[in-house]
């Protein structure tokens, strides 16, 4: 017990740092670099709490690739970021009072939260007992859920089809290898004998 | 729930190994190696590139591209381990209502694919 509880306060700790930094570091790749550290804690905590399969997807999908895609925007950003920080100063003491607003809200929202007492009779899918995490969502998830399941494949379909429509141009003068035209070319229209005549040239 | 966190003791154990061994090798080369700072050395090297530079320029829109479709196919994947795992629970339903969601999604490799957004040119 001990022993989930430090590590607990470990992860906890460095994801806060984390995030700390990914809004302070000056460099906005470094930001990036330290939120897939984020990532990685919060996959920590989730394994914590028992949610194997949400830690390992967080993993596979927020690191391996949001965190890509997050790396391509900063670079495609041709932003000075010096000329952006200019006015930073002006603006600490508005967005001081806003965080500090938020912040007192948020106290008193989750100091007198508590789960109302009929809530775990109401869930629509209790965590069954004696299965894995994994296990107890593949039972629901394309059975009970089908009509959301499917929805999320149309989802990633329209994504696929928006970016390819959005990124992808044809450019002229590119010239590409046509293998079948390649190979089907024969001896008679590529070579040509001739006789040169001494001093004649062609 | 004990059970399942000390199946990833080890990790735990991996992980902290891994800082420790890390540390060290950083810590080791600060102490046991001589350190001759020289602004020569930082610099390039004949026709090299500058060592330190904005690497931000602008590239090609097709990297991204290529990293969306990766998302895309690495949800795809992950919609996939559970299915393998509860198969025997959910029946011929869930089998189906998995190759329906692939289906979709092979339409829009298809399209992909003849579109050419998989080649580089």
């Amino acid at each position: 017990m001990i022993v989930q509880a430090l590590v607990f306060y470990m992860f906890a700790a460095i994801a806060v740092a984390g995030g700390v930094m990914v809004i302070s570091a000056r460099n906005p790749v470094h930001s990036v670099l330290f939120l897939i550290l984020v990532f990685f804690n919060a996959a920590g905590l989730f394994l914590l709490l028992g949610a194997e399969f949400l830690a390992m997807v967080l993993v596979v999908v927020y690191v391996g690739a949001v965190a890509v895609l997050f790396l391509f925007v900063v670079m495609m950003l041709d932003i000075n970021y010096l000329k952006l920080r200019e006015g930073f100063l002006q603006y600490l003491p508005t967005g001081a009072l806003v965080g500090l607003v938020l912040l007192v809200e948020l106290g008193l929202v989750l100091g007198s939260w508590v789960f109302a007492p009929e809530a775990p009779a109401q869930l629509a899918a209790p965590t069954p007992a004696d299965l894995t995490n994994t296990e107890a969502l593949g039972q629901i998830v394309y059975t009970q859920y089908v009509y959301l399941f499917q929805a999320a494949g149309l989802i990633l379909l329209v994504a696929m089809v928006g970016t390819i429509l959005l990124t992808l141009r044809a450019r002229d003068g590119v010239r590409r290898q046509n293998i079948s035209r390649q190979i089907s070319r024969t001896r008679e229209e590529s070579v040509e004998i001739r006789k040169v005549p001494t001093r004649g040239g062609i | 729930m004990d059970g399942l966190l000390l199946e990833y003791l080890p990790i735990l154990i991996f992980i902290g190994i891994a800082v420790v061994v890390a540390g060290a090798a950083v810590a080791a080369s600060y102490i046991a190696a001589r350190q001759r700072p020289d602004s020569e050395k930082t610099s390039a090297y004949e026709c090299g590139f500058d060592a330190f530079d904005d690497a931000r320029s602008k590239f090609e829109v097709r990297f991204y591209l290529v990293a969306i479709l990766f998302i895309i196919f690495d949800l795809e994947v992950a919609f996939l381990f559970p299915w393998a795992v509860s198969l025997g629970e959910v029946g011929m339903f869930g089998f189906w209502s998995m190759m329906v969601f692939l289906g979709v999604l092979t339409i829009g490799f298809i399209y992909e694919w003849k579109k050419g957004a998989l080649e580089w040119e």
